[in-house]
């Protein structure tokens, strides 16, 4: 079955300002969505309003046709979102921080295989305050391999990454793209996916209006 | 949904544990402050007995606004407040659950410790039970409003006084009837009634606080 991710007419509103209006996006299961823009366009702030940690003053989300927010423990149930702050307890093995996030989102996490995955496997025995900012990304990484969920939402996966990491992303995005998922992803550098991603230039979104237009307009 | 509860509430104990400097500063505070007064009062035994019910309540008081800073902000910092609310539970179950937590790592070493600076401020010795009573019926209400002011001031600058400015006021009542059940066993009155408002503070708080700290926490984050 085919699943589709899609937001309406959205309209972002942030510290007294437009950022974005007027936007629409859709994914389907398999498919890659690559945000881009210069700074402060709104790609971590689009992300942010898909995984409903944000509201957006206008429009809507919607899975298959209905409106996430009629059902938002179901739509957590179902994404990954991964930004630059890692969540990471320093006082916590490396295993131990994985594994708690993992068993948030049901039992049965693959811990393991997940630190293979993003080549950490050697550090699980290690307290997290002693990775480098990389083994942290990866650590972040593995939450996405450690249980399942359909839509990842990846803001700057990238940032600190090597060439080496950069290239095992990019192979963790295809495999999950071809088991039938869907990819979010905001980046500055050249991500390759494979084939058919979609690309969303923000800038093309831009808010015309500004608040106090708006003002003198109603005056 | 119970695993997920339990869940953090276990996270949050090994992570206090781990760190230790959280549950060991309350309890410190607890005991030196305590300590304090027959210093700043004089060691006059009357004395003592009479204010011991008030000086070892407000302290608890204050102990517990110093460990509420903490609550929510290293999870606010390291964006761990991000991924608990995209957690598949209610968000109000997840507050419970560091609510709880909290609880056990100062409400309750607080019970624990209360008889033991009562008898420093040498409190008649009818009063211990009803200062346990009261302790156990009011500790879960202190953490629990303690709550809804950590999730208000998340993110704010110097948050820590803003908590004691909200949060305190608020604390009144608890401590009117607390320190009156301790009297009222002393002076050999029925406790009956302040107790009962006690829990009736705990009951109406137990569902009203934790709905009233996660919207607060959702709205941290807009």
């Amino acid at each position: 079955m085919t699943n589709c991710f899609a937001g309406h007419a959205l309209t972002c509103f942030r510290g007294e300002r437009f950022v974005f209006e007027s936007l629409d996006f859709a994914v389907e299961s398999g498919g890659a969505l690559v945000l881009t823009g210069p700074n402060g366009s709104g790609k971590s702030s689009l992300i942010r309003i898909m995984a409903t940690l944000l509201a957006a003053v206008d429009g809507y989300l919607s899975w298959n046709g209905e409106a996430a927010a009629e059902d938002p423990e179901g739509h957590h149930a179902r994404l990954h979102y991964v930004a630059y702050q890692d969540a990471i307890k320093p006082v916590m093995t490396v295993r131990e921080n994985l594994a708690f996030w993992a068993g948030l989102k049901g039992p049965g996490g693959r811990i393991e295989a997940a630190l293979e995955a993003v080549g950490i496997g050697r550090l699980a025995e290690t307290p997290a305050q002693f990775l480098s900012s990389g083994q942290r990304r990866r650590l972040s990484l593995a939450r996405l391999v450690a249980s399942e969920a359909e839509l990842w939402l990846l803001d700057e996966p990238t940032v600190g990454l090597d060439r080496d990491a950069i290239r095992l992303l990019e192979g963790l995005v295809a495999a999950h793209r071809a088991g039938g998922g869907m990819a979010v992803l905001a980046t500055h550098q050249p991500v390759d996916l494979g084939a058919d991603e979609t690309r969303l230039d923000l800038s093309a979104y831009a808010a015309k209006r500004q608040i106090f237009d708006e003002v003198e307009g109603a005056q | 949904m119970t695993r997920i509860f339990r869940y953090l509430v276990m996270r949050d104990l090994r992570l206090a544990l781990r760190q230790g400097t959280d549950v060991a500063m309350v309890i410190s505070f607890f005991v030196i402050t305590v300590t304090l007064f027959p210093l700043g009062v004089g060691p006059e035994p009357n004395v003592l007995a009479r204010i011991a019910a008030g000086v070892v309540w407000v302290t608890a008081l204050l102990a517990v606004m110093l460990s509420l800073e903490r609550l929510f902000q290293a999870d606010y910092e390291d964006g761990s407040v991000d991924l608990l609310l995209l957690t598949p539970a209610p968000l109000e179950l997840v507050v419970l659950a560091k609510v709880t937590a909290h609880w056990l790592l100062t409400g309750f070493p607080l019970i624990v410790t209360a008889p033991v600076l009562a008898a420093l401020m040498n409190m008649p010795s009818e009063g211990y039970p009803v200062l346990v009573a009261t302790m156990t019926l009011a500790t879960p209400t202190l953490s629990l409003i303690g709550a809804v002011g950590a999730a208000l001031t998340l993110g704010a600058r110097r948050g820590g006084v803003l908590i004691s400015l909200l949060v305190l006021p608020l604390y009144i009542p608890v401590l009117i009837f607390a320190v009156a059940a301790v009297d009222a066993a002393i002076t050999d009155l029925s406790t009956r009634p302040h107790l009962l408002i006690l829990g009736a503070m705990l009951a109406a708080a137990l569902p009203l606080a934790p709905w009233a700290a996660a919207a607060a926490l959702r709205h941290s984050l807009r």
